[in-house]
């Protein structure tokens, strides 16, 4: 058992004199420990925002693998470099232009995964008190990356069809009267996490307007782009203007998680610094996970399987947005045409947070609303993930989560508001 | 090396599934340090068959919350014949009601703070409002709310007024339909933890809990450089003693076996206060119980070997 005794004290951290300040928030947290239930079989979850990688081709990925094994062994079990494998970074270019971009396989750079990418990004942009402007609600691991780089998160409305331009305008314009160096905007524009909008045509291009007028770099994070139910979102704001945008892919979404493969096509200037920072920080993405991908985007019709997640996924949103007419008529929700996630939200008076102990006893995870805030707002809501568990799993989940609502409305009458 | 094969349940579906698997992981690592062959397990609907076909010598129950402490696991053990560490059923039940454990305490002239426990239902039926008026009129603020058959802090709150009652009643039944409010007492907190090694139950070393935020939250006991802890404890000997005598009384007179952990709080006159004890106390590595066990000089393999021992024995 590590201890710290001096003098007949112990506070279990030796160094708690030595950590950065940014250390200051990385806490064991009440919340995160009741979503340890999860991993029982008997919860159902719709907390996580996981992939259902049980509909993968396993036979293609062990060719996948086979064929790496034998062709390209040595490449794969030895270091690579900081900018990733040039083959995946061709295939990368062909992904992209299902959205619309025309790059440079130099432009692109490989990472674990996109946030890794985000990370990264942040660093080489952020200084403490600089101002990100993300949408209300945004996605989890970027409020996280934010925080802990010690910048000001600011929330811009966000409507059914994504950040609004005008409250994007006001609010940029408010902070820089105030002398606020606004750095960032970071969008998930498309099938968004956790509201799952999308931003119209119309608006990505003011977007972009507003934010090449005022100097703003825009991170475009596109996981979810090629999981459309219907109609394909409009293309990336990356395809509309080089130099203003970083853009953000992954193949965590149409792939596999597990791989952590993502990648960063960002403006020469910033690249360069991009594979030193990446570098400096791994050496090198995984060679081996790198190759894994690309020989299954050789071998494989990647884009048939692109097409059965998108249809078992609509299965899915489908169940969801059943059950929630049936078990929760008085909670509104988002109606995503991809993407994993529904936005709920509550009855007034009800908080999400406080239900969740609520939750655990009735076996259904869910994630609270103020996870997507960097500003404390979000009790009222839910997130819903509906990718993972099956439609029969979904629709029981969400039976469940009435039952919860229905315990937490009965608190609320018998005590009162809790604010 | 022994040829012990020990069973440690951990996990389970509570609200406290994590402190129990870090609880599991660090008694089995003790356990296998003392050359005992350790098999971590979750309660699951195999468990049962489990462990009648393959009858441990010992099972160590590591699980917080209902199945764990309240004595059902211990009742079901205790028919099957399989020996385990700790108390037995009906101890576990005593003191995992922590309204009954402080009445039985209570009745060894051992103080508790003044407080009342109530069922959702009471309130509905009787009006929340006038009943929380009464409560905070009798019981004076700040009050302590905090779930009847609960840890970790889980669902606590100091209430110091009364338009602060709403949110800690609300917070507190999300974990348990009973709901205790108990006068708040300011002082110090202790952790005397007992052990019964086959010669009677004895104190360890009292650990006195000093967190940085003020507040012992759940943060607070699991986030490393949170809390200071003082071990002994910085009372004079006299505070000591009696705050050792309590925990023992208090373990005896529920009836528990080999270990427990009494929760005290000790006043700015003095006066020890009785809040609860745990038959299965934490065992993570910023836990009371250990500390209180090293404190004492002795190491964690050689403890829990014996308590394992003992309760092959027993």
């Amino acid at each position: 058992m590590t201890k710290t005794r001096a003098g007949g004290v112990t506070n279990f951290d030796a160094w708690k004199h030595s950590y950065a300040a940014r250390a200051e928030n990385l806490a064991v947290s009440e919340v995160r420990a009741l979503f340890a239930v999860v991993s029982r079989p008997e919860v159902v979850s719709l907390a996580g925002g996981m992939p259902d990688v049980a509909a993968l081709d396993a036979e293609l990925i062990e060719k996948a693998f086979a064929s790496m094994m034998a062709n390209r062994k040595d490449l794969a079990l030895q270091y690579g470099g900081g900018q990733g494998d040039l083959r995946l970074r061709e295939q990368i270019q062909e992904i992209m232009s299902l959205e619309g971009i025309h790059s440079s396989v130099d432009d692109i750079t490989i990472t674990t995964g996109s946030q890794h990418g985000l990370d990264l990004i942040s660093d080489l942009f952020l200084d403490q008190g600089d101002v990100v402007l993300v949408e209300a609600p945004s996605y989890v691991g970027a409020v996280g990356i934010f925080r802990h780089k010690e910048a000001h998160i600011e929330h811009v409305f966000t409507d059914e069809h994504g950040i609004s331009p005008q409250a994007l305008a006001e609010t940029a314009d408010r902070l820089i009267a105030e002398g606020k160096r606004i750095k960032l905007l970071y969008l998930v524009p498309n099938f968004a996490n956790p509201s799952g909008v999308t931003l119209s045509a119309p608006r990505r291009l003011e977007v972009l307007e507003i934010c090449r007028q005022r100097g703003i770099l825009i991170i475009e994070d596109n996981p979810y782009g090629q999981l459309y139910f219907g109609e394909k979102p409009p293309n990336a704001i990356r395809s509309l203007d080089e130099q203003n945008v970083i853009y953000l892919g992954s193949f965590s979404k149409i792939l596999s998680p597990g791989l952590r493969v993502g990648y960063v096509l960002a403006p020469p200037a910033i690249r360069d610094k991009l594979v030193l920072a990446n570098e400096s920080a791994i050496l090198s993405p995984a060679t081996f996970a790198q190759m894994l991908v690309s020989e299954y985007l050789s071998i494989a019709d990647w884009q048939k399987q692109i097409e059965t997640f998108r249809d078992l996924y609509r299965t899915k949103r489908d169940a969801a947005l059943q059950a929630i007419e049936q078990f929760l008529p008085k909670v509104q929700t988002t109606r995503p045409d991809g993407g994993f996630f529904l936005w709920l939200t509550l009855p007034e008076g009800l908080n999400s947070k406080e239900m969740l102990p609520l939750a655990v006893t009735e076996l259904v995870a869910y994630t609270p609303g103020t996870a997507f805030f960097g500003d404390g707002r979000g009790a009222d809501n839910i997130r819903i993930c509906f990718s993972h568990p099956t439609a029969a799993n979904v629709r029981v989940g969400i039976e469940r989560l009435s039952k919860v609502l229905n315990q937490q409305i009965d608190l609320i009458e018998t005590f009162g508001k809790t604010d | 090396m022994s040829n012990l094969r020990v069973l440690v349940l951990a996990g389970g579906i509570s609200h406290e599934r994590d402190v129990s698997l870090k609880s599991g992981r660090r008694v089995a690592d003790a356990l296998t340090d003392a050359g005992v062959t350790t098999e971590i397990r979750e309660p699951d609907s195999e468990l049962v068959g489990h462990l009648m076909a393959t009858r441990p010598d010992v099972v160590w129950s590591t699980l917080h919350g209902a199945v764990g402490e309240d004595g059902s696991l211990q009742n079901l053990l205790q028919l099957a014949g399989i020996p385990f560490v700790g108390s037995n059923s009906a101890g576990a039940r005593l003191a995992w009601d922590k309204t009954v454990a402080k009445v039985l305490v209570a009745k060894q002239g051992i103080q508790t703070p003044e407080s009342i426990t109530l069922p959702k239902s009471s309130f509905r039926e009787l009006n929340a409002e006038s009943v929380l008026a009464v409560v905070g009129t009798e019981l004076g603020f700040p009050v302590a709310v905090k779930p009847a058959k609960s840890g970790s802090a889980q669902g606590f709150a100091k209430v110091s007024e009364p338009k602060s009652f709403a949110k800690a009643m609300v917070d507190a039944f999300a974990y348990c339909d009973q709901v205790i409010i108990e006068r708040f007492i300011d002082g110090t907190e202790l952790a005397v933890s007992v052990i019964d090694l086959g010669k009677g139950p004895v104190a360890l070393p009292a650990v006195e809990i000093v967190p940085d935020s003020g507040e012992f939250g759940y943060s607070e006991r699991y986030t490393a450089g949170k809390t200071s802890y003082y071990v002994p404890a910085r009372f004079d000997e006299q505070i000591l003693a009696e705050a050792a005598r309590i925990a023992v009384s208090a373990h005896e007179s529920l009836g528990l076996n080999q270990l427990s952990r009494v929760d005290l709080i000790v006043d700015g006159e003095g006066q020890i206060w009785f809040l609860e004890a745990n038959v299965t106390p934490g065992m993570t590595e910023t836990s009371l119980f250990p500390q209180a066990v090293l404190a004492s000089d002795a190491t964690l393999p050689d403890t829990y070997l014996a308590l394992v021992k003992l309760a092959l024995k027993s």
